[in-house]
């Protein structure tokens, strides 16, 4: 077995890759945006205490987490056009995973906000706030450092996941790579500098989280 | 169900108490914490709640407050129902915006401070006048500036409450609540989780309180000497009821009942 790794073609593919990145990047954080925002509601809607919407935000957190993210990929995209919602792969893929993150995120979150503690309820009672203020005054901002290093893991969950929207077809780094080496017949190169630039992008944000979580904290007043 | 024709839509007259509980009942499933309790208070007037742990001293503070619902009776702010509201000429279980309308009256200390450790001592003041009362900042701030003069603790007004006293938490905590101007300031053994040396600084402030202002105020302590300083009466509470009640010269130098001889004879010796 010979190991030959050439230099020439490596430079060759870079710049297409790194373009091919930015695709990576952009899909991973549109999907967490929705996320964050999405599991938020998801989040909120699971303490409003009217059933219905407790029990619907319940089993939709449910049934994403216990369906493979490839699954809900496909879904969006290939039956999403029989219910009239057709949308581009590019689109399908940051909904999808947006959607699936959303649910994770959503309990993060309930973690959060259950660590609140009950007397902090209380005063916003006493001092006569509505649920909005106390939610959005007292209660989230409170929950948000404990939710930081889950939602850490999740954003470099969520760029790890991107490949998988390869599958439909979205030109993302894997799906990038994968072309490169049917085109070529060389996969060393391309597959070496996809788990590269992964490494160089997880590493750096996973730092940069906790420095951001001190942060917070900081800023909050706590410790 | 109760029949709630028996209660008055409002209260009215010259005596209106300040707040009047009329047979309220509470109970956690089959435990029954507050039977039929009747009291009423005087507006001005001091009220310290003392008994055995478990008799239902924090429940009547937490049901005031609206802490916890009531599963019979009525309890009145200033001539008004406050856990119930009037509808169609009988009384139905207030609604949240009843709630809101009423509890603007009632302010509350917990013995856990319960300050938003978010905020900075000034910040927390600020909170409820700035959101709640739609006042301006800078009315908010001198409002809340006055009132953190008041109880001591204006130099620390820029600190977060991690880095306060149990006793310094305390009064901001005091400052808080009297920044939304209640009528009645409820106080739940408000001293009981700071440490022997700052517990002076705390009853002070109320002291000056009762002095100073023309508040409402009902109070739970075991703090026996300031109660009996301090309160136009009080109230021991056993098993759910209230076992016997008067000025406190009269209940501490000459109690009536047994239990309550038994209760303040247990309290001196544990002093
Ligand atoms: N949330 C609750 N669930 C069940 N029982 C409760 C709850 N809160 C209080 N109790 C019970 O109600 C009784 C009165 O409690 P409380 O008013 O806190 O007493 P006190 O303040 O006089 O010590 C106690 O027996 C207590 O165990
Ligand atoms: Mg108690």
């Amino acid at each position: 077995m010979s190991f030959n790794w050439r230099w020439d073609f490596t430079f060759e593919i870079l710049p297409r890759l790194l373009w091919a990145t930015l695709n990576t990047l952009m899909a991973a954080g549109v999907g967490y945006a929705i996320a964050v925002v999405l599991g938020l509601v998801l989040a909120l809607a699971q303490r409003t205490g009217f059933r219905p919407l407790t029990q619907l935000a319940r089993e939709f957190v449910e049934f994403i987490r216990s369906t493979p993210l490839v699954l809900q990929i496909f879904f969006v995209f290939y039956v999403g056009p029989q219910f009239g919602i057709r949308l581009s792969p590019w689109v399908s893929g940051m909904v999808a995973i947006g959607l699936h993150y959303s649910a994770y995120l959503s309990e993060v979150y309930r973690g959060g906000l259950e660590s609140v503690p009950k007397g902090q309820w209380e005063a916003c009672t006493a001092l006569n706030m509505t649920s909005r203020q106390t939610y959005f005054r007292v209660i989230i901002p409170q929950a948000l450092p404990p939710s930081l290093a889950g939602m850490g893991n999740y954003l470099v969950g969520i760029l790890k996941d991107t490949p998988m929207l390869s599958v439909i077809g979205v030109a993302e780094l894997m799906h990038t790579a994968n072309a490169i080496g049917s085109e070529s017949y060389r996969f060393l190169e391309p597959y070496t500098l996809v788990g590269i630039i992964f490494l160089a992008i997880s590493l750096p944000t996973a730092g940069l989280i906790r420095l951001f979580e001190i942060w917070v904290r900081r800023k909050l007043g706590m410790r | 169900m109760e029949d709630m024709s028996e209660y008055p839509l409002e209260l009215s007259g010259d005596n209106v108490p300040m707040v009047r509980f009329m047979n309220v009942t509470k109970s956690y499933g089959e435990l029954v914490v507050l039977d039929k309790l009747d009291l009423d208070i005087a507006a001005g007037e001091m009220v310290t709640v003392i008994g055995p742990s478990g008799s239902g001293k924090t429940t009547v503070l937490r049901m005031l407050m609206t802490l916890e619902t009531i599963n019979g009776g009525v309890i009145c702010v200033d001539g008004q129902p406050l856990t119930h509201m009037p509808k169609g000429g009988v009384l139905v279980p207030a609604d949240a915006r009843h709630l809101r309308k009423i509890r603007a009256s009632i302010g509350m200390c917990f013995q856990h401070f319960n300050l938003f450790p978010h905020m900075t001592a000034l910040q927390n003041c600020m909170e409820g006048p700035v959101q709640v009362l739609g006042l301006s900042k800078q009315a908010a701030r001198e409002r809340s500036e006055e009132l953190l003069d008041l109880v001591g603790m204006i130099d620390k007004k820029d600190q977060h409450p991690s880095r306060l006293s149990g006793g310094q938490q305390q009064r901001v905590a005091i400052a808080r609540a009297l920044a939304m101007r209640p009528k009645v300031m409820l106080f739940d053994e408000v001293t009981s989780a700071l440490d022997p040396e700052v517990i002076g600084e705390v009853t002070n402030v109320i002291r000056k309180l009762v002095s100073e202002h023309n508040l409402t105020m009902l109070m739970v302590t075991h703090q026996m000497g300031f109660a009996r300083d301090i309160s136009d009466r009080i109230c021991f509470f056993f098993g759910g009821r209230i076992e016997e009640q008067g000025p406190p010269d009269e209940l501490f130098a000459n109690p009536q009942r047994d239990r309550t001889r038994q209760f303040l004879s247990a309290v001196k010796e544990a002093v």
